[in-house]
């Protein structure tokens, strides 16, 4: 757990600063595994098809709401429920794909913002006629280990390891696969890949599919230790954003990087600063680091 | 340049002008609120216009130069009792310096980059003035109450600030009309079509870019201005609503990007069809979802917006509707 900073520590009591650092650092770290693989989604997307999901929150905010449903209507253990989280924001994004992108993914980038952020408005519009905007949560614990100053909840060490596997899954996918390899082709160079018979529709289809089922198993695993509503998306997409940028745009695997940092941020700078500083210092850097090395840190070419 | 000639230019400028002749001649109050909020629409989507439709850089943060120059317009004329003309070309200034700055460093970027740059933008001016104490932090502003009374009181200053408001309209679409047909106007159109090809044409396009970029900033300043001294209050949540700089790319995609006339009759359409699903019993609920259906169809099948729609399909019509 953080223990909130504000700003006000006394320099003198040095091992109170340490102590109050390294909880705070590492409680952040864990979060930023989740947000590390929102991220992913959004960047693999990015990669493949140059397209700006601005659904990628409201897909998140759906997975959240499945898992909660799934939890306290039916019962599942929220980490079971993932799987069918999985299959299902798979054949989601496919759907998205075919009615909303297809059509315009020669278009241009304009056009693709706008239909993803049409897509974003429907389901938030239909989301809120049937959640409503209250808050919900998944009441689900797994206890904590407490190390001295610092106590570690079994939720976020869970999230945090699932995230490593996830992202651990998506390597071996992109890179040992058939589909996986056809994906980084058409990511590459979609014109030369489709003269080599790369199936193009079906590869970005996939693509969106993934990216999708991504953002919806972040959702899930946030849902276990935030209260959310249907809105809550909009907060994490800017993060992913964020760190889509920090990690590069388009390299899915960074985005894990991208995560730690940001997860690390938001647990250092509020020891530093008032935390309703936090948003300035993140996208004050989002900003800077776009303008200086739109490559991203990670220094891709 | 013989522009007061063309049809295209007047069924422009009489739209906004006739329309807010009419609403001033009636002087009705729910009339008169109304057309507030389309007027506003009309300049903020034109003055989008001239960055996203002219020059191809679509920006997603148009409602930071609404609410910074608002900001700063609202404070000169609450807390240092500016007159309101003064304090509304002063918030202007402001957003076309902070346009100046930002655009030198941003306008690099290209493409989706720039469109991802300005999100973060918003972002960071949100976050920033909540935390600015001058501005009043997370609460905001409220506006002493005497400044009303060199207008005669809080009722007729609304209509001294619609009347101001018609006449910034009015300026921008003809702004927009003489951007669109100069020299550099071309230059813009160039940039959209193809930058570097433009470049090696002869466009300064690092400086035609931030001048465009400048000027669609002007505009929302002035009438962030007015619509906070509308309302008496300030606050940043209210001022950098990201929803609202993605409803004004919508009013422009409506009607049809490049186009004067696009962006007048997509702010007027967009706001009918805002205000008959909100209070309509039926799509109360879903008039999100609803407005985003509607987007989503005129993305995949009318691309140009309606103006765009009737140029391809009645040629004859392109003189007059542009």
């Amino acid at each position: 757990m953080i223990r909130p900073g504000n700003g006000r520590v006394h320099l003198g009591e040095e091992f109170i600063v340490f102590s109050q650092l390294s909880a705070s650092v590492i409680d952040g770290l864990l979060i930023g595994f989740v947000y590390g693989i929102a991220a992913m989604g959004l960047s693999l997307i990015w990669g493949v098809m140059r397209v700006i999901n601005l659904a990628h929150g409201a897909t998140m905010a759906l997975g959240m709401f499945c898992i909660y449903l799934l939890f306290t209507e039916v019962g599942v253990n929220p980490y079971l429920g993932l799987l069918l989280v999985v299959v299902l924001a798979l054949i989601f994004g496919f759907i998205i794909y075919m009615a909303a992108l297809h059509r315009v993914i020669q278009a241009g980038y304009l056009y693709t913002l706008l239909a993803t952020f049409a897509v974003n408005m429907i389901i938030i519009g239909i989301g809120t006629t049937v959640f409503s905007t209250s808050p919900r949560n998944v009441d689900f614990s797994l206890g904590s280990i407490d190390l001295g100053p610092i106590i570690l909840q079994g939720t976020r060490l869970l999230a945090a390891a699932a995230s490593v596997v996830i992202t651990a899954a998506l390597y071996l996918f992109l890179y040992f696969t058939r589909p996986g390899k056809s994906i980084r082709a058409v990511s590459d160079n979609r014109a030369a890949a489709e003269l080599m018979g790369i199936p193009s529709s079906q590869v970005l289809a996939l693509s969106f599919g993934l990216g999708t089922m991504l953002a919806a198993v972040a959702g899930g695993l946030t849902s276990t230790f935030f209260p959310f509503t249907i809105l809550s998306g909009s907060t994490y997409q800017l993060k992913s954003f964020v760190i889509c940028v920090l990690g590069g745009l388009g390299h899915p695997l960074g985005a894990l990087f991208g995560g730690l940092i940001l997860g690390g941020l938001e647990g250092i700078v509020p020891i530093f600063m008032p935390v309703s500083w936090v948003p300035v210092v993140e996208f004050g850097l989002f900003v800077l680091v776009l303008v200086v090395r739109p490559t991203g840190l990670m220094g891709a070419k | 340049m013989s522009f007061w000639r063309q049809p295209g230019f007047w069924l422009n400028v009489l739209l906004v002008i006739i329309g807010g002749a009419i609403v001033l001649l009636l002087g009705q109050d729910t009339l008169r609120e109304t057309a507030f909020t389309v007027l506003m629409f009309i300049a903020l989507a034109s003055s989008l216009n001239i960055i996203m439709g002219f020059a191809g850089y679509v920006n997603f943060g148009h409602i930071v130069f609404f609410g910074l120059g608002g900001y700063f317009g609202f404070f000169l004329l609450s807390e240092l009792g500016w007159p309101l003309y003064l304090a509304m070309i002063a918030g202007g200034c402001l957003s076309v310096v902070v346009a100046l700055v930002v655009g030198a460093a941003v306008l690099r970027l290209r493409g989706a980059y720039f469109a991802l740059a300005t999100i973060g933008i918003n972002e960071a001016a949100r976050a920033f003035v909540a935390n600015f104490g001058p501005f009043g932090g997370s609460t905001g502003l409220y506006v002493n109450f005497s400044a009303y009374d060199k207008y005669g009181g809080a009722g007729p200053a609304l209509w001294w600030i619609f009347t101001l408001l018609w006449i910034v309209t009015i300026a921008t679409v003809v702004l927009s009309y003489l951007v669109k047909h100069s020299r550099f106007g071309l230059g813009l159109i160039a940039i959209r079509e193809d930058e570097d090809a433009a470049m090696v044409m002869g466009v300064r396009a690092p400086w035609d870019k931030t001048k465009a970029f400048a000027l669609s900033a002007f505009f929302p300043g002035l009438i962030g201005t007015l619509y906070f001294f509308k309302n008496g209050n300030v606050e940043p949540e209210d001022a950098f609503r990201f929803q609202l700089s993605l409803e004004i790319l919508v009013m422009v995609m409506l009607g049809g990007k490049g186009l004067v006339l696009g962006p007048i009759l997509g702010a007027f359409a967009y706001e009918r069809l805002r205000g008959y699903l909100l209070v309509s019993p039926i799509f109360k609920n879903l008039h999100l979802a609803l407005s985003g259906s509607v987007l989503l169809l005129i993305v995949l099948f009318v691309p140009g917006g309606a103006v765009g729609w009737v140029r391809e399909h009645f040629p004859r019509l392109r003189r007059v509707l542009e």
